[in-house]
């Protein structure tokens, strides 16, 4: 069946099921569906429950300083937001940086990314595959098989670890501090996992945790501070004294530059060894859960990353591009700058723009706050039991490429890299079909499998990969670069405002570990005059518009059975798979006393 | 850094842990001791200090590799607002997780958690946190009645470590910029003064609304 990807395709008038927040994502959401008498999803509506006001804090000061401000919004995305902040300064103002730092805030960036993957497929998003109570039923000796079987290098799959690993898990299941494993359903049918298998996944859990740890350190070296570091509009705050002495703080030198290099090597080793066979074989299991695609079949966006060669477009390793109306075979550029582009629209956002105007390209965006509930709501101003989508309903605006509701992502930028021909991404896309097929007996065609929740999480790991590899190309660049005496690090010839334009415009974007993230800056007598950031989850998360075009996570949600509507598994696996993140997207409004997920249905 | 101060009586390792949204007003409060704290005193060695904004479970780390962890945050107790209330142990995260008004006490939780399931979970926990006057101020500071009660929580901080055998001396200069806990562009009085008007930004959303209390109350 086509995903409906309009509101006029939708039927509400099955049983309404809300779930109220939306657990283990950053932020606050609610989400609310219709099901038939069959427990098929028809309808989806999905709600921000905080407003942002991102915007407001800025005005009026000084544009170098912006990043430190746009870091706090969120503590997840640390760097991108800061590091897409300084881009949209230093196009505003024609700076270029050094090829150093261009490395380096890669460098940067791909730890996040690498980072933020691995912990939200083993801390956020596993239990919606992975049963850890069923764990404590596992063989040991079975899961030493199975880690042999499914990663041979992979060192840590003796039956004595995995043991250990379980009384471990048992200890703290039976202390009562449920804490981490206590909004699950465990008895729900809809975990297919065998115990041995979730036995592995909750050592990995672990194994995960620890190195986190490890990866984040080289944001430590380029970044000066942790957890939040440091930025800087021309380049990066960090110098560089090659045969320096010295640890973190002091300039980056051979020593921090090699230790940089173990903790890439180290995170290379998990994803191939850990990481991406896990997603391999918690697919292979859930060979016949291919629901969620939503919009990834039909619309993608990305607006491109890791330029191999700094200011070139056409080196992206995951290049710009928007694929329309599932069109496959047409990729459209994007430009971030063309107000008929991309539009933001409020139609079912609790804002409101001055006038009758429409759609509003973010250099022209307004933050206006206005809170009202349609006429078919349930309940109250302050204590909504039914939210009625047919008004405002979100404080999430609603952007459109083209008047397109869009899906963005790492699938996103997957879907774009294979159809644009990447070969590193079609060769990753098309080994992990293959051996899909090979596990399973199945024969998917690429279309089937890759647009669904399953699909969501492989890219996400298959980044994941990608990123670690070409880590390793950015620090034999950087280090050949300042072996051969290169040692700039920042382009500070227009530091001084006095040397920039009474006003100035520019656009930072990057591909966030979300999806495509914008900040669209101007900039007037030195000061900022407006400020606006369209984030992944604007986009993913958006409520319809005028045309009545639903957003990525209301369309994913659609035809999805439910084996127990009481118990939102499968809506929770599919919101996890786009790693939602509510708290740069909006800003909180819940009243106190919020508790564990509340299902109702009505 | 002096030898005298290198050493301790004690070989704990000692975490103080600022947390919070300092955008949001009194959310900021946990950061902003953290910072005063920093900025009035020199530590031993054993003992780092951190802001640790939103991060969340990304915070775990720093949890499992200390012995005492000394938090600071605004919660909401139902208190007063700008009272403070001390509290140790094991009933640390019970409040973390009774009332949450904020994004990173969900996750601060979950931190303890996952520390104590790795098995490195501190020997002692101490939260001093504050009943907050004002959270729907986006880009404000702390009121008035917060703000005068990050004095108070440093002395109960110095008395708790004290116990400890830890002495953190006053600093005769200023703490150097590149030292600081956080850049400075967002040190309060920068962060303050570089405010824009009211009339300029609209600084706050509606009334509150998804009252989720009542949700759970009501079916039909």
């Amino acid at each position: 069946m086509n995903t409906p990807m309009n509101a006029s395709d939708l039927d509400n008038s099955g049983r309404r099921i809300v779930v109220d927040p939306v657990t283990r994502i950053e932020g606050h959401m609610r989400c609310e569906v219709n099901v038939d008498d069959n427990n098929v999803i028809r309808n989806a509506v999905s709600t921000g429950t905080m407003w942002r006001g991102l915007e407001v804090i800025l005005k009026g000061r000084d544009p170098r300083d912006a990043w430190a401000f746009v870091e706090r919004i969120c503590g997840v995305c640390t760097g991108t937001h800061a590091l897409t902040s300084v881009r949209a300064v230093e196009d505003a103002l024609g700076i270029q940086i050094p090829l150093n730092a261009h490395l380096i805030r890669h460098l940067m960036d791909k730890t996040l990314q690498v980072h933020d993957h691995i912990v939200h497929f083993y801390h956020l998003h596993a239990l919606d595959w992975v049963n850890p109570v069923n764990a404590l039923k596992a063989d040991p000796v079975g899961t030493s098989d199975l880690q042999k079987m499914v990663s041979p290098h992979h060192p840590k799959s003796s039956p004595g670890y995995f043991k250990d690993v379980q009384t471990r898990l048992k200890k703290f299941v039976e202390t009562g501090q449920l804490g981490l494993f206590s909004n699950g359903y465990w008895d729900n049918p809809a975990y297919k996992l065998p115990p041995e298998a979730d036995l592995m996944a909750v050592a990995h859990y672990l194994e995960a945790l620890d190195l986190q740890k490890d990866i984040v350190k080289i944001h430590t070296i380029f970044g000066g501070k942790n957890p939040h570091p440091n930025f800087m509009v021309g380049g990066v705050a960090c110098a560089i004294n090659i045969d320096g002495v010295g640890a973190s703080g002091a300039p980056v030198n051979m020593t921090s530059l090699n230790f940089v290099l173990q903790r890439i090597q180290e995170a290379q080793a998990f994803t191939k060894n850990v990481y991406l066979p896990d997603v391999l074989a918690v697919a292979g299991i859930y060979k016949d859960w291919l629901h969620g695609g939503g919009l990834a079949s039909q619309n993608v966006l990305s607006y491109g990353t890791y330029q191999k060669v700094p200011y070139d477009k056409s080196s992206e390793l995951l290049p710009a591009g928007a694929i329309v109306n599932g069109n496959w075979n047409e990729v459209h550029e994007v430009d971030v700058r063309d107000p008929e582009q991309i539009k933001e629209f409020v139609d079912h956002s609790w804002y409101t723009y001055e006038g009758d105007k429409q759609g509003l390209h973010p250099w022209d965006g307004e933050t206006a706050p206005k809170f009202e509930l349609g006429p078919n709501t349930v309940g109250s101003r302050t204590d909504i039991k039914e939210i009625d989508e047919s008004a405002k309903y979100s404080w999430i605006k609603a952007p459109r490429w083209k008047g397109h509701a869009m899906e963005v992502g790492p699938l996103a930028r997957y879907i774009v890299a294979y159809v644009s021909g990447k070969e590193y991404v079609q060769e990753q896309v098309d080994r992990s079909l293959s051996a899909f097929n090979q596990n399973t007996g199945l024969g998917l065609g690429l279309k089937q499998f890759l647009p669904s929740t399953l699909g969501r999480t492989l890219a996400r790991a298959l980044e994941c990969e990608l990123c670690v590899d070409t880590m390793l190309d950015d620090w034999h660049q950087l280090v050949g670069n300042i072996k051969n005496g290169d040692s700039s690090t920042a382009n500070v010839e227009k530091w001084d405002p006095a040397s920039w334009p009474k006003e100035a415009m520019g656009v930072g974007t990057n591909e966030a570990p979300r999806g495509a993230l914008g900040h669209w800056i101007k900039i007037k007598d030195g000061k900022i005059e407006n400020y606006q950031a369209i984030v992944p989850t604007t986009w993913n998360g958006s409520p319809r518009d005028a045309e009545g075009n639903i957003g990525a996570f209301e369309a994913a949600l659609m035809n999805t059975p439910m084996e127990r509507p009481d118990e939102p598994v499968e809506i929770l696996r599919t919101l996890h798979s786009f790693d939602p993140c509510l708290a740069c997207s909006t800003h909180v409004m819940s009243a106190d006393g919020q508790e564990l997920t509340k299902v109702k249905i009505r | 850094m002096s030898e005298s101060l290198s050493r301790t009586e004690s070989e704990l390792r000692v975490m103080i842990l600022g947390i919070g949204n300092l955008l949001w007003a009194d959310e900021g409060f946990g950061i902003r001791v953290v910072e005063t704290l920093h900025e009035r005193y020199r530590f031993p060695a054993n003992v780092e200090l951190m802001d640790g904004g939103t991060q969340g479970i990304y915070l775990v780390q720093h949890v499992q590799r200390c012995d005492l962890l000394l938090v600071f945050d605004a919660i909401d107790y139902g208190l007063e607002p700008g009272a403070m209330k001390v509290i140790h142990g094991d009933d640390v995260p019970k409040f973390m997780g009774a009332k949450k008004m904020s994004l990173h006490q969900t996750g601060f939780q979950e931190v303890l958690a996952m520390a104590e399931f790795t098995g490195d979970y501190p020997q002692h926990l101490m939260l001093i946190g504050v009943q907050p006057v004002e959270l729907e101020d986006f880009g404000g500071s702390l009121r008035p009645a917060v703000q005068a009660q990050v004095d108070p929580a440093i002395r109960i901080a110095l008395d708790y470590l004290d116990s400890f055998g830890i002495h953190p001396q006053k600093r005769d200069q200023p703490l150097p910029p590149q030292e600081q806990l956080a850049p400075s562009e967002l040190q309060q009085r920068r962060y303050e003064e570089g405010r824009p008007s009211e009339d300029q930004a609209c600084r706050r959303g509606d009334e509150r609304f998804l009252n989720q209390t009542a949700v759970k109350e009501s079916s039909n």
